[in-house]
C-alpha cells in the first residue's frame, strides 16, 4: 500500500512519521465500510514526558496539512500555525509534545482516494468510502493507542481542526483534558455546505477529472479544483479584509482593459491562490474532505440535543470565535457554550475583535495568542504539568 | 498567594467552602474567581456580560463565559453548582425575582451583594436634595446609571420571605465597610451594602 504515491505524498512521508494500521482490525467508518489497512500520516514536535501528561494534538484545517510547524515539503512555506506553536510560543515543544496528524481522505500521506484500494490493487478514486469527522478523528485515536499514548492534555484546532476537536470531546471526553475548538460549529450550515457544493461542482465540471479517474487518464483537474479554492478563499475573508487590501485597485495597468483578463487585483489573487493551491491539493481529497465536513452534526448524533454530547464531561473547554468570521459566525460558537453550559461543562468562551474573517485564526491576532496562553496555563497547573510550565 | 480583594467580595469568599462549585455572575475582572480558585480550591466558573472583561479573565486562566444574569441562567442544569454568586449585579438586572430563582436552582446556595437604597444617606438626599441620589456606591446619574432596580435591605427580605426563600446568613456593612450587628430596621438605615447567603427551602 506504500506504493504509487502521488510527488505530493512522497516528498510529504520523507519529511514525516507515518504508522500503518488497521491490518489486524480494520477501521469501522460510519458509512459502514471496514477499512484497512490505512496508513497514516503525522508530524510531532517535543519529546513526550516521563508520565505522558504533555502530549497536544494539533487538528488540522480543510487545506493545511499535519506541517503544522515546519517548512512544507511541497510548497516550500513556514508551517501553517508558526504564530502559535515553537521554542517561546504559546505551544512550545520544550513543554509539549505535539502532534498534528493529516486527517483521513486527505491528501498528504494519510489514506485517501488516491491511495490504493488493495482489493483491486488500483487506485480507490471515487471508490473510496465517503469519511466523517468521526472518522477522521476514530483514525487518530488509533495512533495515539499505537503509539501509546492514553490521553492528550489539549486538543486544539480551528475551522475543520475545531469540529475535530468537538468530537474528540464528545467521542473521547476522558482522553482529553483540555479542548480548544476555534472558528468552527457543532454543525456545518445550509451556507457552508452551499459553497462547498460549488467548489466539488466545479472540480467535477473539469473535463480532466474523468469522474474521478484522473490520474489514471494522466489528466489533472487543475482548474476546476482552482475555482473551488477561489470560491472557497472567499469564504475565508471579511468584505472588509477584502476592500481594504484591493478595493477597486488595478492590476499592472492603468485603466480597465475591456476583456477579461485580471484587471483587478483582487481577480488576480484569487487567480494565484487557485493556481498554488492545485500543486499541493488533490482534486478527489477536496472532494471528501468537504464533504466530511458537511456531513458533521454533532448534535443529530445525540439525539439533536447537543448537550447530549457533553453530558457529564471533566474537560476544560476554551471557544474562540472572531467578529468578521461569516463562516462560522461567533453565534455558532456561543450555541456550543450553551450546550456546554447546559451540561455543567468547565468553559470559557472568547470572541476576538478582528476584521480579517475566518482566517483569522491562522494569523497573527494577539487576543488569541493571550487567551491561549492564559487557558493553557490554567489547565496546566490543574493537570500538575506547572513545573514544566515557565 | 492571594492579593487582598474588595472587602464584599471577601465576605461572599468567606461564606464559600473550599473544594466545592461555585459560579460567579457577572464576575467582571475576575478577582473573586482567582481568590476562590487559588486560595479555597474552588471549581469556580464565572460569566460576565462585558466581552472585554471576558477575554481579560480567560487571558488569566479563569474559566468565563460572556452571558447575561437575565437570559443565561437557564441554559444551567439544576443544582450545578453549590454556590451561585451575584456581586453588586441584583439591582442591574431585568427582572431581580427571576435571576433569584434561576440562582437557586442552578446553585444550592446563591450569595447576593448589593447596595442598599434605605441607607440615610440616600434617604436624605432625596428627602432634603430632592434630587435622585448619589452615594459612593451609587455613584450614577439617574440618566446614565445601570441600576434599573435598586431595592432596600428590607425589600429584599420581602422578596425572600414572598418567594419562600431561607436566608442562611446576612451580612450588612456600614459605609466605611465595616460589618454592623444592629436591628433590622437600623441595619436598613445605616448598612450601606448587604451579603446575603440563600437557600431554597
Amino acid at each position: 500500500m506504500l506504493d504509487d504515491l502521488t510527488d505530493a505524498e512522497r516528498k510529504a512521508l520523507a519529511q514525516c512519521r507515518h504508522a500503518v494500521l488497521g491490518v489486524d482490525r480494520p477501521l469501522r467508518l460510519d458509512c459502514g465500510v471496514d477499512l484497512g489497512p490505512y496508513r497514516v500520516a503525522y508530524q510531532t514536535y517535543g519529546t513526550l514526558n516521563a508520565d505522558k501528561s504533555n502530549a497536544v494534538l494539533v487538528c488540522h484545517p480543510l487545506t493545511c496539512d499535519q506541517f503544522v510547524a515546519d517548512r512544507h515539503p511541497v510548497t516550500g512555506k513556514d508551517g501553517w500555525w508558526e504564530s502559535l506553536i515553537g521554542a517561546g510560543k504559546v505551544l512550545d515543544p520544550d513543554r509539549y509534545f505535539i502532534i498534528c496528524i493529516n486527517v483521513l481522505g486527505h491528501c498528504m500521506g494519510t489514506t485517501g482516494p488516491q491511495a490504493q484500494d488493495p482489493s483491486t490493487g488500483r487506485p480507490w478514486n471515487l471508490r473510496f468510502p465517503v469519511v466523517t469527522i468521526g472518522d477522521m478523528v476514530r483514525a487518530q485515536a488509533a495512533l495515539l493507542d499505537h503509539l501509546g499514548i492514553p490521553d492528550l492534555f489539549c486538543v486544539i484546532g480551528g475551522s475543520m481542526g475545531g469540529m475535530q476537536v468537538l468530537e474528540w470531546a464528545a467521542t473521547y471526553p476522558r482522553r482529553v483534558f483540555s479542548a480548544v475548538p476555534i472558528a468552527c460549529a457543532a454543525h456545518h450550515s445550509a451556507q457552508n455546505i452551499a459553497f462547498h457544493e460549488v467548489g466539488r461542482q466545479a472540480i467535477m465540471a473539469d473535463p480532466e477529472w474523468k469522474g474521478g479517474d484522473y490520474r489514471l487518464h494522466q489528466t489533472n483537474p487543475a482548474r476546476g479544483l482552482a475555482v473551488a479554492r477561489m470560491t472557497a478563499h472567499i469564504t475565508y475573508l471579511s468584505e472588509q479584509a477584502l476592500q481594504r487590501k484591493f478595493g477597486r485597485a488595478l492590476q499592472n495597468r492603468d485603466a480597465l482593459g475591456f476583456g477579461f483578463d485580471a484587471d483587478f487585483q483582487v481577480e488576480s489573487y484569487l487567480r494565484h491562490q487557485g493556481s498554488t493551491f492545485v500543486d499541493r491539493f488533490d482534486a478527489n481529497s477536496y472532494l471528501y474532505i468537504t464533504r466530511a465536513m458537511d456531513y458533521f452534526d454533532l448534535a443529530g448524533a445525540h439525539g439533536d440535543v447537543l448537550a447530549n454530547a457533553f453530558r457529564g464531561t471533566a474537560t476544560r473547554f476554551c471557544l474562540m470565535s472572531f467578529t468578521s468570521d461569516w463562516l462560522f459566525p461567533t453565534r455558532e460558537s456561543r450555541a456550543v457554550v450553551h450546550a456546554l453550559n447546559a451540561a455543567a461543562a468547565n468553559v470559557s468562551f472568547v470572541e476576538v475583535d478582528s476584521d480579517k474573517g475566518h482566517d483569522a485564526f491562522l494569523l497573527d491576532e494577539p487576543e488569541m495568542f493571550r487567551t491561549l496562553s492564559g487557558f493553557l496555563k490554567g489547565a496546566a497547573t490543574v493537570r500538575g504539568l506547572g513545573s514544566a510550565i515557565r | 498567594m492571594n492579593a487582598p480583594i474588595r472587602v464584599d467580595l471577601q465576605l461572599i469568599a468567606d461564606m464559600v467552602e473550599p473544594g466545592t462549585r461555585a459560579l460567579d455572575v457577572g464576575c467582571g475582572d475576575g478577582a473573586l474567581l482567582a481568590h476562590l480558585m487559588n486560595g479555597k480550591r474552588v471549581d469556580a466558573r464565572g460569566m460576565e456580560l462585558s466581552q472585554a472583561g471576558v477575554n481579560a479573565c480567560v487571558a488569566n486562566g479563569l474559566s468565563v463565559v460572556q452571558g447575561d444574569a437575565d437570559t443565561d441562567l437557564r441554559d444551567y442544569p439544576d443544582a450545578a453548582f453549590d454556590y451561585v454568586i451575584l456581586s453588586q449585579t441584583l439591582q442591574a438586572t431585568r427582572e431581580p425575582r427571576r435571576v433569584l430563582e434561576q440562582m437557586l436552582r442552578v446553585g444550592k446556595h446563591a450569595i447576593v451583594s448589593f447596595p442598599n437604597f434605605a441607607h440615610w444617606q440616600v434617604r436624605l438626599r432625596l428627602v432634603f436634595g430632592g434630587r435622585m441620589p448619589e452615594t459612593a456606591s451609587l455613584p450614577y446619574k439617574w440618566y446614565d446609571t445601570p441600576n434599573i432596580h435598586l431595592c432596600s435591605i428590607d425589600d429584599f427580605r420581602a422578596l425572600c420571605r414572598a418567594m419562600g426563600v431561607r436566608i442562611e446568613r446576612a451580612i450588612v456593612l456600614n459605609s466605611k465597610s465595616r460589618r454592623i450587628t444592629l436591628p433590622p430596621l437600623l441595619a436598613n438605615l445605616i448598612g450601606e451594602q448587604a451579603v446575603f447567603m440563600l437557600r431554597r427551602d
